[in-house]
């Protein structure tokens, strides 16, 4: 049963085979729509065909009248029944508040609110009752864009925001700014949209919740990327739950990519109802549900002006940005278009000034959340666009008008504009080892010939940063946070030296049940397979924040390691008891605890872990057991950063782009595994270079979505997509023992500006300096027929 | 209500459905082999694809009285012999999945496409993989995943026992 020591392979680094795999390859997983319960029972939202309108009243009767059916419930049924509103978990000042109902009561904003639910035996029987729910609307006038809803006469979302005006909030030295670019040499002005998107992750949301009235428990099972979250905002604000007896599980979530991070109408409803009926009751979303209900990501418009001096240097930014929220406030909703976006306005560049204001909207559309990025691909998008069109004015080579702007590599940490310090970083060797691999010089060449023949190849650059695991605490407590940013990671020993770790990260695809064990693993020095990640369940682990904002492995995989450090503390101190020893004498190595200096005098951790737990022979004051649990709280973001190339063809007789080559130089600092962070990458980059080519979720005037299913919004596919070639450099975060910074979104927010910078590289014969994304073939033709017309090209 | 007989990974069942019933949901709720998922509905992500008689079929796409007197393999049924399938050792070996909801649908996918096609070069990988989304991993590594099984095949059998334990299952 003991324990081997002496496993000296160091798995930090090591491109290790996934540990989580087995069950995926072979159907075992466990998703929440693959719970099943006795008796359990199954939900159906009624939602609102309407953007806008005043329900004036709602029969069920037929709806109850169908066979199988337990009941049907309004939102009005919930409210009297005590259910409060979803609030928002980030203020900011004059901020207005909105009242989410989980059911509408007497209002819909948004198309795809719900307005009733039906309970059945079978999910047939529910589907069928649904659709004889019928709802008496008045139809009310509707706003679904962000700058037509600030318009003087636009219609109001809610009573308590005049204007439709959420907040105003500003960053950075307005005065300052404006003096710089008034002295600036040049000055590119330029407007910009990054348009509205939708997740999709391939499982769409489902939650299970079922009552024991023996415990008075309520468990919930939830697509969830952060079960703490859920349980502490529903429990203690929108359901009145005691938290002790709530437990929330996030079992096997199949991608979140942001939008499994917010407390859902449905998740609430579930949850309640099975109180009410005293059956299990679930729910799992169609996809057309996905799309009117998950919340959105982006929908911005920016006005920017970048100014220069005469030698190319970045004088002064300033930028104003309209930011459509959607009907409701969600969980993260005020921060992303403000503390996640305008504090990374300084991007990579040596900014003397830098102004940003931000209008938050509400419209009739879904609300507007975190997604892959939230907020920083919207400033690395700004910046990257912006350079190459300030490259193109200036007459500089894109790649020579970055070089001369990097904040140089001596200057960390570094004190942006906006708020920041960046911990650590080196910029330029990202963009020449890029530029290295794509083979620049040579692509220029071959360009120009391909021009001549009537082939339009484009090459985009861009050289990104990001902000990963927020915090600390005190600090986002200030700027309206409504809860701290920190992370909770228990290492519990077993007699036999066995390990259990229970973190309160969650993976959700991340393959922390790999990353996490080989940094037990290594510490401790036992075989990995002697390991056990557990996370995702309340019920099992103390605390989490969970995970979003690629913190897990900075901030989840750092309170891990404190724990390790406190538990072979302990370990040396009842070795030391043991062997006879002083504490200080005795080191932890290979396994095993030892008398420094005289190898024989010493003890396998699992004879000592044994030790801890018989207690037969303790040192004075010495509690039994083998345990310890961390909370981390980073005294900074970490900042990763690195430069993508894309590389393009445009067929201009159909306006369509071919992705022919995609080279991406990342630095996340330190790397536990490079398969897995590689494959972070690669997820990130086909999202963000989606979002410059197809990706579009777009409303017509009434609120109508128009791509609302996978037949209209253009998720990449495999055939659409080239391989990409990846390359590391390596500066560590000085921030959290570990050295690492976060891999989870630096794909998404990189690419996007490289892929529509390469789609303008192609068309600049036309003279078209800029289209808004994204480049469909449909917009990229259109623009080749104008240019043509006014004689260009 | 409609009888159906099928076989399923080679078991035979037999039972009374509603005539609308999907064959993917006739496999998950009535079967309860909930390796197959739904992902959409609009037939677009091949995350229920299965192989119905041999062909690789969206099951959300079949209706289960569809299915009556065929023959179906699901993700499941994939291991033979205690070991796993060259395709499921492939995707395992080159990272070819992260969140995994995808995944059974596209080693089903993958399964038809190397029966058609033994040989795909990446270009015929990923147009046959086209019918089904990964939002995960940007098919980089399915890519090779399939690429691997192909190697593996062509040279025998996989070598990775179909492991009796998983680690973390919730
Ligand atoms: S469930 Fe999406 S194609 Fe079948
Ligand atoms: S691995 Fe998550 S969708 Fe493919």
């Amino acid at each position: 049963m003991a324990t081997q020591p002496g496993n000296v392979e160091r798995l930090f680094g090591k491109a290790m085979k996934r540990r989580e795999d087995p069950r995926f390859i072979t159907g075992r997983a466990t998703f929440t729509d693959d719970i099943k319960l006795p008796g359990m029972t199954y939900a159906v939202f009624v939602r609102s065909p309407l953007a806008s309108a005043r329900i004036r009243g709602i029969d069920v009767a037929k709806a109850r009248a169908v066979p199988g059916v337990r009941a049907v419930f309004t939102g009005k049924d919930m409210a009297d029944g005590g259910v409060k509103g979803i609030p928002a978990g980030w203020l900011l000042p004059d901020i207005k508040l909105t009242d989410h109902r989980p059911l509408a009561v007497d209002r819909v904003r948004h198309v795809g609110d719900a307005v009733a639910v039906v309970v059945a035996e079978t999910p047939y029987a529910a589907r069928d009752a649904a659709d004889l729910v019928e709802v008496d609307y008045e139809e009310l006038p509707a706003v679904a864009d962000a700058v037509k809803a600030l318009a003087p006469g636009a219609p109001q979302v809610h009573e308590n925001a005049p204007g439709n005006r959420c907040f105003h909030w500003e960053i950075g030295d307005k005065a300052k700014a404006e003096a710089a670019l008034k002295g600036a040499a040049k000055v590119v002005k330029v407007s910009l949209v990054n348009q509205r998107l939708i997740a999709n992750a391939i499982e769409p949301r489902a939650c299970a919740a079922s009552y024991s009235p023996a415990t008075d428990e309520l468990t919930l099972w939830v697509t969830s990327q952060n079960p703490h979250v859920h349980r502490l905002i529903m429990g203690a604000f929108v359901l009145g739950i005691p938290e002790h007896k709530f437990r929330v599980i996030a079992p096997d979530v199949g991608g979140g990519f942001g939008s499994k991070i917010f407390i859902y109408p449905e998740e609430v409803a579930v949850s309640w109802l099975t109180r009410k009926l005293g059956a299990p009751v679930k729910w799992t979303a169609e996809r057309r549900e996905s799309f009117l209900t998950d919340s959105h990501g982006r929908d911005h418009h920016s006005q920017v002006e970048m100014g220069f001096d005469a030698h190319g240097k970045v004088a002064g930014l300033r930028v104003k940005t309209v930011a459509n929220l959607g009907a409701y406030l969600t969980l993260f909703a005020p921060a992303v278009p403000t503390y996640l976006y305008g504090t990374l306005l300084n991007g990579v560049y040596d900014f003397p000034s830098i102004f940003c204001e931000v209008d938050g909207v509400f419209t009739h559309t879904t609300p507007v959340d975190a997604y892959r990025g939230a907020g920083r691909p919207e400033a690395c998008y700004l910046l990257e666009r912006t350079m190459d069109i300030a490259a193109r004015t200036l007459q500089l080579d894109p790649a020579e008008l970055r070089r001369r702007n990097y904040i140089g590599k001596d200057r960390f940490p570094f004190q942006t504009q906006v708020a920041l310090v960046y911990d650590s970083g080196n910029y330029a060797p990202t963009l020449e080892r890029a530029l290295k691999m794509v083979g620049y010089e040579h692509f220029r060449t071959s360009q120009a010939e391909a021009r001549a023949k009537g082939r339009y190849l484009g090459l985009g650059i861009s050289t990104y940063i990001e902000a990963c695991g927020i915090a600390p605490s005190q600090v986002v407590g200030s700027l309206g946070a409504q809860a701290g940013l920190y992370e909770s990671g228990t290492v519990r020993v077993h007699p036999t030296g066995k390990v259990t770790v229970l973190t309160g990260s969650h993976s959700h695809g991340q393959g922390h049940e790999t990353t996490f064990a080989q940094l037990v693993a290594d510490e401790l020095s036992i075989p990995i397979d002697d390991v056990e990640i557990v996370h995702g369940d309340t019920g099992r682990i103390p605390f989490g924040m969970g995970t979003y904002g690629s913190r897990s492995g900075a901030v989840g995989g750092t309170a891990i390691h404190m724990s390790l450090e406190k538990l072979k503390a302990k370990g040396r101190r009842l070795a030391a008891h043991l062997l006879e020893a002083a504490p200080e004498d005795v080191e932890f190595k290979n396994g095993r605890f030892s008398v420094k200096g005289a190898p024989d005098r010493g003890k396998a951790w699992a004879e000592v872990t044994l030790a801890a737990y018989l207690a037969h022979s303790m040192p004075a004051g010495m509690e039994p057991g083998l345990e310890e649990t961390s909370f981390y709280d980073p005294s900074n973001f970490t900042f990763p950063f690195g430069t993508h190339i894309a590389v393009v063809e445009v067929d201009i007789a159909t306006g369509r782009t071919e992705l022919l080559r995609y080279v991406a130089v990342d630095d996340v600092g330190n790397v536990i595994n490079p398969t897995i962070v590689d494959g972070q990458l690669h997820g990130g980059i086909a999202q963000g270079a989606a979002q410059a080519l197809w990706e579009w979720a777009t409303y017509d005037d009434n609120g109508q979505l128009l791509t609302g299913s996978l037949m209209d919004y253009g998720l990449p596919r495999a055939d659409q997509l080239p391989k990409f070639e990846t390359d590391r450099t390596v500066t560590p975060s000085p921030v959290n023992p570990l050295g690492v910074k976060g891999a989870g979104e630096a794909g998404t927010i990189a690419s996007t500006p490289a892929v529509a910078n390469a789609v303008l590289d192609a068309l600049s014969p036309f003279g078209i300096t800029h289209l808004d994304i994204p480049l469909t073939p449909a917009k990229v033709w259109q623009a080749v027929q104008d240019a043509r017309g006014k004689g260009k090209g | 209500m409609a009888r159906i007989s099928l076989k399923v990974n080679g078991t035979q069942h037999v039972h009374e459905v509603e005539p609308r019933m999907l064959l993917v949901h006739y496999l998950r709720e009535v079967l309860s082999l909930t390796g197959t998922h739904v992902g959409c509905d609009t037939s677009q992500c091949g995350a229920c694809t299965v192989l119905l008689d041999g062909k690789a079929v969206k099951a959300c796409s079949v209706l289960a009285v569809q299915a009556d007197g065929s023959e179906v393999k699901t993700v499941e049924g994939l291991a033979q012999d205690g070991r796993l399938h060259p395709l499921q050792e492939g995707f395992w070996e080159e990272h070819g999945l992260q969140c995994g909801f995808c995944t059974p649908g596209m080693l089903m996918a993958a399964y038809g496409l190397l029966q058609s096609n033994p040989h795909p070069d990446e270009h015929a990988i990923r147009a046959g993989l086209e019918g089904n989304l990964c939002r995960c991993t940007g098919y980089h590594n399915i890519v090779k995943a399939v690429q691997h099984a192909t190697k593996t095949m062509a040279e025998g059998t996989s070598k990775t026992a179909a492991p009796a334990r998983t680690v973390g299952a919730a």
